[in-house]
């Protein structure tokens, strides 16, 4: 097996399906001057990877001021926090997950905002509901049967998760599997010693053979910023996987002391924006772990407005890994819907 | 159905309107009737003519208030509060102020939101920089020198209060500006009398409030506004001890002027052009950002802002790409929307100013971008504007905007950079982009500026001095040199005036010349050269009897201005080791002692045997003592509340003039040139008028000594014409002149011109016979310039 960066024809044509906006939700994506290709991945370019530099004091001020500069008020907010819940990758990545705990999760992805709450807001016949479902690979069968007849996808965690260090062709041969069990989506975790040794060609192959074993499903390629401790590591690591051809830059597995934080998501969009000036192809970004609150969402929501524009807003281009977060978005609506403070017991389990 | 109002806003994702609630601070102006008079000796005072004018929303050109116009009645009833309450400010132990200050700390804290609207009302900014910025930075600065009030006694010995103080500040940080100017002053013992800004004066007018509430003494803070003519008569009033004013150089050198004629203590923050320094190593993404912090900052009225970009030529067209698109993301807007970048402009005055220089750039070629961000329709406002195809010689390269105009230029190597970067009369600030700790720390030590800021812009603290090199200014604010410049030896105080030199012995004028007489040939010393004077004249030099000497060349204004180039050649003195420049002068020391009596000899025809030989053995001391300091006059490592590494280095200021005392001619020379010359910095001093041959033992001994060339210049002469040529010399950095007080008004008058730092003894005698007067840390202060070096690390 060799691995390629090269997509076979039908997976393009696929992702650029995606791209185009859900069909029921065309004009949610505005339209743009220029057209975003789909991820094809590239040789990898070393001289690139090793131009990367980050000032980390610089990057900690920028995302430390991202939240204070902007703010979003009243209808917008609520706007907002919709718009965060169809970015959502609901999320549940326990040790003791159960076939019935995974079905209630994908009920609540069918109907992220209990019914009161949107008649309250007026937003009935808005299009609100999860971009996906995130599982362990055993779980993919249960989620897809639960969300029959949505168009909520199906990721899986694959690949050894969350250390990833099985032998490469144990983690390539689950990531098929998870395919084949018809996962749309794969989350699967890079070798962080690769980073380490700044051995990008194993780092490369290790991704592009990923992708490849991916075929139709789309592949997230988590970096573990926890682990790889330095921003310059991160935007290195983020360089790579693109080149090879991720569709997504994933920050944590969720697993790692620190999870998602927002200079490290600032590194890894900048990285996805000097991929998309220099070559024209779109990646998408994925902040997961430690999101809890709709603070938090707003925050992600205004750095990816900032820092790559509005087509970053969109499901197709931005996740949210969180399983805690949509019960205080939930919180905050039922807020704004009836003036008073809500309480979490109100709303229905994730 | 759907709410069209939450679906529309689902689908375009814009951020919408934040506004921020102005009620408080209207409320606030209400319960003052929009009426504002002068807080003066503890209570609201009218205005003497009954005059007011208007303070006004920029966003909108709505009257916020009416606001007392002061006039030298009011100064003079400011002033007369403030010299009332000096004596039981002083008497209060420094603990008793420290709680005051501490105070009115917490008292900013408790208000800061209604301070942060006002703010922003008044000036324009946008609430995110007064709430987050501005407010804060005021709150820091109380805390930090309630802790220099309680400290005060045992970290400046000897030194006291100066007085009362008159502060004049600008608007473009209203509330923050008072903090830097009112608590070093209080803090060291000093009363206030602060002016305002014409366009912003209500926070400076709701900090008077504050000093109500917390208690404050009446007349320790007094709050008197008005316009220009206001500050100027502020700045003319013999009962004030010391002018503080930030502002613009034009109104920095006419203070200059205004206080040549007085011993009014001068400190001097101004203008900036700040080169803003990317390497092609930098994080261009990070240095984008530091830019909108750097010249979008406040709608780019920052004297400190970042207003020439030097690029690295390999990244240039990157980096200007990646610009244009953030440029594209700024929101400028109402400054009470939480989500605005750019404010107002704080006057249409200024957003003349700043409209008619771009158009004088553009109609002298250079590229003026501008991105299609939306303007409100009314209100003062100007957008974010780029100019590249920009040379040093262009006009937006070399005249301060104080708008959000940004110009661009690029340099080829590390040298070039520097080069272009001191290319400016001004001198405030810098910042340098680079991951290579050997360029951005090598940039930042050559970088002629008093705060340079390494991958990072615009940061402030109290701890940290903040002021300027050049025509930027001088004197500090901020951290243990800007309480100095509030402090003043206790000593000096009670120096006796001068007497009028030449006068005992005039009359021996005529008397024939001792049988003893030597008749040697002293020259002037220029670059290490003995040179005949321009003037082809020579000097009679007689004795204390009367009899004659020896001539010493006349020199005049060519031999300064060849002394002056040859100081500007010797500059590697300044980067030569501490251990190097030690080793000099303590070879003067043992070469000194070598000829001591030789010299004793020839100085006590003139002064006496026991001067000249005191003069000798002090001289001997005073060059151990500088040789000692050399590498003991050391700087600072700030703690500032973030991850960094903020130094404080001690650098030469460059060229300095010396008007050596006429009295002791050997002593007092040593005296004034030895710190100058440990500190790095070039000298062209003009030796005693009563004995100018201690020339010629001066220039052997430094000769011998290893001295370079034009480290030491010495120009014989008549010192009261030399002087004003060396004031008016705009590459003279420095001038100390030890003479009568007319002399050192002169100098200080004709300095305005470069704004050169003059230090002079105001026409009072010091006893350089003393230890405690004639040597020490008082010179040496004097002698350096501070600079500050922000290096923010973390990998």
């Amino acid at each position: 097996m060799s691995p390629s960066p090269v997509r076979p024809p039908d997976a393009i044509a696929r992702r650029q399906d995606l791209l185009a906006p859900f069909d029921e939700r065309r004009e949610l994506v505005p339209v743009q001057e220029s057209a975003l290709l789909a991820n094809r991945g590239m040789a990898l370019n070393v001289d690139w990877v090793d131009s990367v530099r980050i000032n980390t004091s610089a990057v900690e001020r920028r995302a430390g001021t991202l939240g204070t500069r902007r703010t979003v008020k009243k209808d917008w907010q609520v706007a907002w926090l919709l718009r965060a819940i169809t970015c959502m990758d609901l999320t549940t990545l326990s040790g003791d997950d159960t076939d019935e705990r995974v079905r209630r999760l994908c009920a609540k992805a069918r109907r992220p905002v209990a019914q009161s709450i949107a008649a309250g807001l007026g937003i009935e016949d808005l299009p609100v509901q999860v971009a996906a479902v995130c599982v362990y690979h055993q779980f993919i069968e249960t989620a897809r049967r639960a969300l029959e007849g949505t168009s909520i996808r199906v990721a899986a965690v694959s690949a050894g998760f969350p250390a990833g260090l099985n032998a490469l062709p144990e983690r390539l041969a689950e990531v098929r599997r998870s395919g084949d069990a018809g996962a749309d989506e794969i989350d699967i975790v890079i070798t962080r010693a690769h980073v380490f040794a700044a051995d990008w060609p194993r780092l490369y192959e290790e991704v592009a053979a990923f992708k490849e074993a991916c075929g139709q499903a789309h592949l997230k390629a988590i970096l573990g910023t926890g682990d790889l401790a330095t921003l310059r590591n991160v935007g290195r690591a983020s360089l790579v996987a693109m080149m090879a051809g991720a569709d997504f830059i994933k920050t944590s597995t969720g697993k790692e002391a620190v999870n998602a934080t927002l200079p490290v998501g600032l590194v890894m969009v900048r990285a996805i924006r000097e991929y998309r000036e220099r070559t024209g192809m779109a990646v998408g970004f994925k902040p997961a772990g430690g999101l809890r609150t709709a603070r938090q969402a707003l925050d992600w929501l205004a750095l990816m407005k900032e820092e790559l524009g509005d087509r970053w807003l969109a499901p197709q281009l931005f996740r949210l890994g969180a399983s805690g977060m949509l019960g205080d978005i939930e919180r905050q609506l039922e807020f704004h819907s009836s003036g008073r403070y809500s309480a979490g017991y109100h709303h229905p389990l994730a | 159905m759907a709410n069209p109002s939450v679906a529309e806003k689902f689908r375009s994702m814009e951020y919408g309107a934040a506004p921020e609630d102005p009620a408080h601070a209207n409320r606030w102006l209400d319960e003052h009737r929009r009426r504002f008079a002068h807080y003066i000796g503890g209570r609201w005072k009218a205005p003497a003519q009954g005059r007011y004018f208007a303070t006004v929303d920029p966003s909108t050109g709505e009257k916020l208030a009416d606001i007392a116009q002061g006039s030298a009645a009011d100064v003079n009833a400011a002033v007369k509060a403030a010299r009332a309450a000096l004596p039981r400010w002083q008497a209060l132990a420094p603990h008793a102020r420290a709680r005051f200050l501490y105070a009115l700390a917490r008292q900013v804290q408790k208000h800061s939101r209604r301070l942060a609207v006002l703010e922003s009302l008044d000036n324009g900014k946008p609430i995110r920089e007064s709430r987050d910025i501005d407010i804060p930075l005021v709150a820091r600065h109380f805390y930090h020198h309630a802790g220099w009030a309680q400290l005060l006694q045992g970290e400046f010995p000897g030194y006291s209060a100066c007085g009362v103080i008159g502060q004049i500040i600008p608007w473009n940080f209203p509330l923050l500006m008072v903090a830097w100017k009112v608590a070093p002053a209080l803090a060291a013992g000093n009363t206030v009398v602060l002016k305002p800004a014409e366009f912003t004066p209500l926070t400076a007018l709701a900090f008077a409030g504050l000093c109500e509430e917390v208690g404050l003494p009446p007349g320790v803070v007094n709050v008197l506004t008005g316009d220009g003519s206001t500050g100027a008569a502020l700045v003319a009033h013999p009962g004030v001890d010391k002018i503080a004013f930030t502002g613009s150089t034009e109104v920095g050198r006419a203070i200059r002027r205004a206080t040549a004629d007085s011993h009014k203590k001068l400190s001097l923050e101004l203008g900036g052009k700040s080169p803003f320094v990317v390497f092609e190593d930098a994080d261009l993404d990070s240095a984008v950002e530091g830019l909108v912090d750097g010249i979008w900052l406040n709608q780019g009225q920052v004297c400190c802002a970042g207003s020439r970009l030097l690029m690295h030529e390999s990244i240039a067209a990157s980096l200007v790409k990646k610009l244009q698109a953030r440029m594209s993301t700024l929101r400028v807007g109402a400054p009470l929307d939480k989500s605005t970048d750019i404010g107002a402009i704080v006057a249409p005055v200024q957003l003349e100013r700043i409209s008619g220089l771009v158009r004088q750039g553009v109609a002298e070629g250079a590229s003026c971008w501008q991105p299609d961000v939306a303007l409100p329709a009314k209100g003062l406002y100007y957008p974010p504007t780029l100019f590249t195809n920009v040379h040093p010689a262009s006009i937006v390269a070399q005249t301060e905007i104080f708008g959000p105009v940004l110009a661009a230029m690029t340099f080829r190597t590390p040298a070039e950079a520097v080069e272009l970067a001191n290319n400016t009369a001004y001198g405030l600030a810098a910042s340098v982009w680079s991951e290579s700790i050997n360029v951005a720390l090598q940039v930042a030590a050559q970088v002629k500026a008093g705060v340079v800021w390494v991958n990072s812009t615009n940061l402030f603290d109290a701890a940290c001095g903040f002021g300027g090199y050049r025509e930027s200014g001088f004197g500090r604010e901020g951290g243990r040199e800007g309480m100095r410049g509030y402090l003043q030896p206790t000593w000096l105080r009670k120096a006796p005036p001068l007497r009028a030199a030449g006068s005992r012995r005039r009359a021996a004028a005529a008397a024939a010349p001792a049988a003893d007489a030597i008749d040697r040939t002293v020259k002037l010393y220029i670059g290490g050269k003995q040179v005949r004077p321009d003037s082809g004249y020579s000097l009679e030099c007689r004795s204390a009897a009367g009899g004659l000497l020896g001539e010493a060349p006349l020199g005049n204004r060519k031999d300064i201005r060849n002394a002056v180039e040859a100081a500007r050649r010797a500059q590697a003195w300044s980067t030569a080791t501490t251990h190097q420049r030690a080793q000099v002068l303590y070879y003067a020391a043992e070469n000194l002692a070598q000829r001591g009596t030789e010299i004793a000899a020839r100085l006590a025809a003139v002064v006496g045997r026991k001067q000249a030989a005191d003069e000798v053995r002090l001289g001997i001391q005073r060059l151990f003592t500088y040789a000692a300091w050399t590498d003991k006059y050391e700087g600072a490592v700030h703690s500032p509340p973030f991850r960094n590494i903020a130094v404080a280095m001690n650098e030469a200021i460059g060229t300095a003039g010396v008007i050596c005392p006429a009295d002791a001619p050997l002593l007092g020379f040593l005296s004034l040139v030895l710190p100058l010359v440990a500190a790095g910095n070039c000298v062209v001093a003009v030796p005693s008028a009563r004995y100018p041959l201690v020339a010629g033992d001066l220039y052997q001994l430094f000769d011998t000594s290893d001295v370079p060339g034009g480290v030491i210049n010495i120009v014989t002469g008549h010192p009261a014409e030399l002087a004003k040529v060396l004031a008016e010399h705009d590459d003279v950095d420095a001038l100390w002149c030890y003479g009568e007080a007319s002399l050192c008004a002169e100098t200080k008058r004709l300095s305005a011109g470069n704004l050169k730092q003059v230090w002079t003894n105001d026409g009072r005698r010091l006893d350089f016979f003393s230890a405690l007067q004639g040597e020490g840390r008082f010179y040496l202060d004097h002698a350096f310039q501070v600079k500050n070096i922000w290096v923010p690390y973390g990998e």
